[in-house]
Formats: structure tokens, C-alpha cells, sequence
């Protein structure tokens, strides 16, 4: 077990290595920044000033190994637009994202243990169908489109909650709402494909045998077996989350770090934009991690392996 | 007073294909301490009979639609859905088909074997771990203490069967059902299996169906046998008689086909013909198609269950009492003899 979390560390630390490289280059082969931060009657010696300024005069080796030791300590840098340091942008809109990540996190597990462990017991039934219908229109109906909609009923039509912001719990339901729906649906398929193997199962089987009261075998004893697949997924789920965030954050004005993303995007500001990849990345990473770990500890046949 | 007694049971299940009689008018009995073989072709009926009288039966393709089974006098098919829950593991046991799968792979040796005690017995702390810890041991699993802490796959498979028939024996139950429970081992570890089940079974005096593909186990370890074709018992009576003199042609084939002791191999595809198919039964008798003996009335009309000697019974038109349009009448009966039963 101590092995197996060891080698995925490992692992993890190679792919955020590779990840710094593949940043650092995408974001400076998407045109030069400087054409957006200085003004139009910037001369060229204005452009070689401010170049040398920001250490882009020197060669892309040189401005990758700065990039990497300063970045291992925090200092991405200074945003070419906000001109603050990136670490301070960072810090000030991480807490949102991880609030908003875990709220919608939290959603679409509401959503998709209930609906994938029902399709499944109820298989073939409408519970079934309809679980189903529930789950593939969070996945096929476009995020920004859902988030317009609910913006525009719920919250203008019948002004129920927010439109967007920071400002208390209630302010978390839409966006949160929005973001978990959307990977409610493979959640919940591979539930309910997991519910109907182990349901089947022998030891399903043998549970009702022995008198096992019915709730007890689903919820448990069929359950516990059907969420190592989930399981194995939940890192690639909550990887989604992170991406979908981006749009989710700019609609409802979520001051997170998806937005930020966007904004740093749209206005080439490639010390953000590397700052914000890397934590993200780092993010899931961890998540990955922890996954790991709650995999050995719902599977004993991984736990006591080696 | 038997301590089973399963009368006219029939379990229908709802396929695509149409309805099929899974189990279609089954009656027998097992008494205290005795052992009732149930031999029949796979797919005959034989699991589906075990499930119906625990009401186990995969729903919702599965209804039970008639009959009754009584324990000590008690139909079951009346019971409610929370009562069966408490007849289930603690008058009545099962242990299925694949021993070595029946555990779930997640949890402990230790919470599998608590869970029926505390359920039904109520036991808690100390008491329940000392419980489950003799409870092993009963079954000859050396170390039980440290065994409870184990997780399935930590075992190996003779010890995962004794767990298995550890918590069969948990209560202990008044029926033991054993529905193939060696059919996946190797026959050194199916022989000690199967003298591990018979023990449990004379120290508990329980009243145990056993399920088996095999007729050589059926010798060796039941009192009684039935045998099921089409979801009918098609014959039954004491092993001894039955294996000496059979009356019916079904088993006649069967006990023609069947290996030397120790012998693996399977004897069911020995017989000549396929195997029925449930949703599209010929009239008359089901075994007709496949049947030396077979007469014209076979394949018009389905034949009674017959009285053919003592505590002996067979569904073919050949027991019944000498009929005009008789054409086979040289085959070695029982007592062919007897009206047909009510
Ligand atoms: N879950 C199920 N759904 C539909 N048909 C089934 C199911 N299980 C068993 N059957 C059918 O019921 C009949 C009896 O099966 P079973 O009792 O398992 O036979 P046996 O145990 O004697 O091999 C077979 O014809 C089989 O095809
Ligand atoms: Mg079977």
C-alpha cells in the first residue's frame, strides 16, 4: 500500500514536471504579449525596454529554469495585467474554487448515488429511465446554457437566489447546481453498471441468504463493492470539474481561479495563465493522491498488497 | 412431522420469451436429520426451487405463483417480507453454488460471520466475537481469532467453503440447503467438503437438500433423492431403491451414464437429446422427445405422479396401472403397480 501511494507520488511529480514544460511553451507560442499590454504608439524601443524588463529578452532555456525555481517557491511572477504578483491573484481566488469545486463535488454525489444505486435496483423500470434522463441532460445540455437559464429563472424571474458573486451559501446553490450536474452522468453510470454486476454477485447473493434486511445489502454490502470504480474515476470527475469551472466561474462571475483563467487567457497573460495550470494541476494531483488512498482503504486487496 | 414440507409449489418466471415454468407443481418432504438429494440436467428447476421456498427467486422475472412451504407446519409463502428476513440464516440456511465467491471481497472474515449472529441472536461485543470465534473453530478453521480479521482473498479456498459453512450453521438452522456446493472444487478438497457437511448436518439434526449434478454424491451422502426434469420431480424415493431399481426412464439414463466414484467428469451430456426448453414445452410429457420407452400417449398427455412402491413415486405412463395402448412393457420397474395420487 505505502508502496503503491509512493509510486503515484512519483508519478504525480514526473506529470507536473512535463505539465511545467508544455505551460511555459503553449503560453508563449500564442503571440506575443507585449502587443496587449503596451499601447498602441508603444515604440520599439518602448517593446525592448519592456522586455528586458519582464526577462523575456532572454533565451527560453534561461526563462524556464528562472520560471521553475522561483515557481517552486510560490513566485510565479507579476501579472502583466493586474502588475501584482501572480501568487497574490492566486491566493485571493483559490479559496473560491476549492469552496465552489467541493460544493458542486458534493452536488453531484447527492445526485448520483441515489440515481445510479435506483436505476440499478429498479433496472429496466421507469426509476430507471428516468434516473437516466436526469443524468445524461446535466452531461449533454451545454454548461454555459444551463447556467444562463437558471440565471435568468431562478434567479431573475423568480430572483430565488443570486445571479452571481460571493455572498453567502446561497450563492453557491446555482453555480455549484450547474457545475455538479454536469458530471453527474458518467458518475452515475458507472454506478449503476457497478450496482448491476455486484448485484448479481454471489456474495449479494448469500447477504439476502443470511437474512441481511434489503437496504442493508444494497447500501452496503453491494455498495462498498460498486464504488471501486467510482472510485478509480473520481479523479478524472473532479478533473473535469476543474475545467468546466472555467466556464461556470465566468458566467455566474465567480471570482475563482476558472475565471481567472479566462481572464489571463484572453488577455495573454502568460504568468497567470502558468500559475493557474500548475496549481490546478497540483490540485489534482493531491486529489488523485487521496483517491489512491481511500481505494486501498475500500479494497482490502489492494491495502495488504506487497 | 416433517420439517420441510414444500406441497405443489410452482414458480413461474416472465422471460422474453414467454412464461416459463421454472419450477411447475414440486412436492416433497425432508425430515429431521435426513438428507434429500435434488438431481436433475442443469437449468431443470433445481436452484429456483431452493431460492422459491427461501423466496429468493431473482425478481421481478420470478413470481411464485402457487403451493405452499411449510417449515415445522408454518407456510412460508404467507409470511411477510420482514419475517422472512428472520427465517432466512436462522431457521433456514443456504450455501451456494460457488462457495468461493458466496464472500464479499470488501469485508472481513470477522464482519461476515458476526453479521447473521448479531442479527438474529442480538449478540454484541465480546460475546458476539467469542461466538463467531467458536463458530470457526467448529468447522475446523485452526486460529479462528485471527482468521475473523482476514480478508476473503487472504484465504485460501478449502477455508473460504468452511467460513461459508460456518455461518450456514450459525443459528443453527432447521433446514441446511446446499444448492451444487461442490461443483467448483477439486475432488480431494470436495471429499473433505463433503464429510465437513455431512458432520455438521448429524451434530445439528438438521433436515438438508442437496443439491448435485452428481449421482455418486447423491449415494454417498443422501438418505432420499428426488429427481427433477422440466421443473417436475419426475421421480423420487430412497437413494438405495431408487439406484437399485429406478422407475422412471429419465433416471434410468441418468443412472446409466453416471462415472465411477472419483470420476469428474460430467454425466449430464450422456444423455442422448437436448435438453428442454422451458418456454416451449411439448405437450404431454416433457422427457417424451428423449425417452427409449416413449408411447403415443406420452407425447398427448402429461402423466400423473405415481405411488410406485414405498415412500416411491414417478411421473410416466409406464408406472401407471397397465393401460390398453401399451407397447413397451419390458423395461425392468420398480413395482409398477398403484393408482395414481390426488
Ligand atoms: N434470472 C433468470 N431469468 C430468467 N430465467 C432464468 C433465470 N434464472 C434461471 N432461469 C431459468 O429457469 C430455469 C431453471 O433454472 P435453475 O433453477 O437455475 O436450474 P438448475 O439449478 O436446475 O440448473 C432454467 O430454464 C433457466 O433458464
Ligand atoms: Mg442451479
Amino acid at each position: 500500500m505505502t508502496r503503491f501511494v509512493l509510486t503515484r507520488l512519483a508519478q504525480s511529480l514526473v506529470a507536473l514536471a512535463i505539465l511545467s514544460v508544455v505551460v511555459f511553451v503553449l503560453a508563449r507560442a500564442t503571440g506575443d504579449p507585449l502587443h496587449l499590454i503596451l499601447p498602441m504608439s508603444a515604440t520599439e524601443e518602448d517593446y525592448a525596454n519592456a522586455r528586458r524588463y519582464l526577462g523575456l529578452d532572454r533565451s527560453y532555456p534561461e526563462q524556464y529554469v528562472t520560471f521553475v525555481a522561483r515557481a517552486v517557491t510560490g513566485d510565479f511572477g507579476t501579472s502583466l495585467r493586474a502588475r501584482r504578483p501572480v501568487s497574490e491573484l492566486i491566493a485571493a481566488r483559490l479559496p473560491n474554487s476549492l469552496k465552489l469545486g467541493a460544493f458542486a463535488m458534493g452536488v453531484s454525489l447527492l445526485l448520483a448515488f441515489p440515481l445510479g444505486v435506483m436505476a440499478a435496483v429498479h433496472k429496466g423500470t421507469v426509476v430507471d429511465r428516468a434516473a437516466q434522463v436526469i443524468a445524461v441532460l446535466g452531461q449533454s445540455l451545454p454548461t454555459f446554457w444551463v447556467a444562463i437559464v437558471l440565471i435568468e429563472v431562478v434567479a431573475g424571474r423568480l430572483q430565488w437566489l443570486p445571479a452571481g458573486g460571493v455572498d453567502g451559501i446561497t450563492s453557491y446553490i446555482l453555480p455549484g447546481f450547474t457545475l455538479g450536474w454536469f458530471v453527474v452522468a458518467g458518475m452515475m453510470r458507472l454506478l449503476r453498471s457497478g450496482m448491476l454486476e455486484v448485484l448479481d454477485s454471489e456474495y449479494v447473493k448469500l447477504a439476502r441468504v443470511k437474512g441481511v434486511v434489503e437496504a442493508r445489502v444494497v447500501w452496503l454490502h453491494a455498495l462498498k463493492n460498486a464504488l471501486i470504480p467510482v472510485v478509480t474515476f473520481a479523479g478524472i470527475y473532479f478533473s473535469i470539474l476543474v475545467t468546466t469551472a472555467i466556464v461556470v466561474e465566468t458566467v455566474f462571475a465567480w471570482p475563482g481561479l476558472g475565471r481567472l483563467a479566462y481572464e489571463a487567457i484572453t488577455s495573454r497573460d502568460f504568468p497567470v495563465i502558468q500559475a493557474v495550470v500548475l496549481t490546478t494541476a497540483a490540485i489534482v494531483a493531491v486529489v488523485n493522491l487521496s483517491v489512491d488512498c481511500v481505494y486501498g482503504f475500500i479494497d482490502p486487496r489492494i491495502r495488504y498488497a506487497r | 412431522m416433517p420439517v420441510l414440507d414444500v406441497r405443489d409449489l410452482r414458480t413461474h418466471l416472465i422471460t422474453r420469451w414467454g412464461t416459463v415454468k421454472a419450477v411447475d407443481g414440486v412436492s416433497f418432504t425432508v425430515d429431521e436429520g435426513e438428507t434429500l438429494g435434488l438431481v436433475g440436467e442443469s437449468g431443470s428447476g433445481k436452484s429456483m426451487t431452493c431460492l422459491s421456498i427461501l423466496r429468493l427467486a431473482p425478481r421481478p422475472a420470478a413470481r411464485i405463483v402457487g403451493g405452499e412451504v411449510r417449515l415445522d407446519g408454518d407456510d412460508l409463502l404467507r409470511k411477510t417480507g420482514r419475517e422472512m428476513q428472520r427465517i432466512r440464516g436462522k431457521k433456514i440456511a443456504m450455501i451456494l453454488q460457488d462457495p468461493m465467491s458466496s464472500l464479499n471481497p470488501v469485508f472481513s472474515i470477522g464482519m461476515q460471520v458476526k453479521e447473521p449472529l448479531a442479527m438474529h441472536h442480538g449478540l454484541r461485543g465480546r460475546a458476539l466475537f467469542s461466538r463467531a470465534v467458536d463458530l470457526l473453530a467448529s468447522v475446523g478453521i485452526s486460529s479462528p481469532a485471527d482468521r475473523l480479521l482476514a480478508f476473503p482473498h487472504q484465504l485460501s479456498g478449502g477455508m473460504r467453503q468452511r467460513v461459508v459453512g460456518a455461518m450456514a450453521i450459525s443459528a443453527p438452522p432447521r433446514v441446511l440447503i446446499a444448492d451444487e456446493p461442490t461443483t467448483s472444487l477439486d475432488v480431494t478438497i470436495q471429499a473433505q467438503y463433503l464429510r465437513l457437511l455431512k458432520e455438521l448436518q448429524q451434530r445439528h439434526r438438521l433436515a438438508m437438500i442437496f443439491v448435485t449434478h452428481n449421482l455418486g454424491i447423491v449415494a454417498r451422502v443422501c438418505d432420499r433423492v428426488a429427481v427433477m426434469y422440466a421443473g417436475r420431480i419426475v421421480e423420487a424415493g430412497p437413494v438405495e431403491q431408487i439406484f437399485r431399481a429406478p422407475a422412471h426412464p429419465y433416471t434410468k439414463a441418468l443412472l446409466e451414464s453416471v462415472p465411477r466414484l472419483g470420476d469428474t467428469r460430467e454425466w449430464l451430456t450422456a444423455i442422448d437429446g437436448q435438453p428442454p426448453d422451458l418456454a416451449a414445452l411439448p405437450p404431454g410429457c416433457a422427457f417424451a422427445p428423449r425417452c427409449t420407452s416413449v408411447m403415443e400417449r406420452c407425447r398427448v398427455d402429461a402423466p400423473p405422479e405415481v405411488i410406485v412402491g414405498e415412500g416411491r413415486t414417478s411421473r410416466c405412463w409406464l408406472s401407471v396401472a397397465p393401460s390398453p395402448p401399451r407397447r413397451d412393457a419390458g423395461l425392468a420397474l420398480g413395482s409398477s403397480d398403484g393408482p395414481p395420487r390426488a
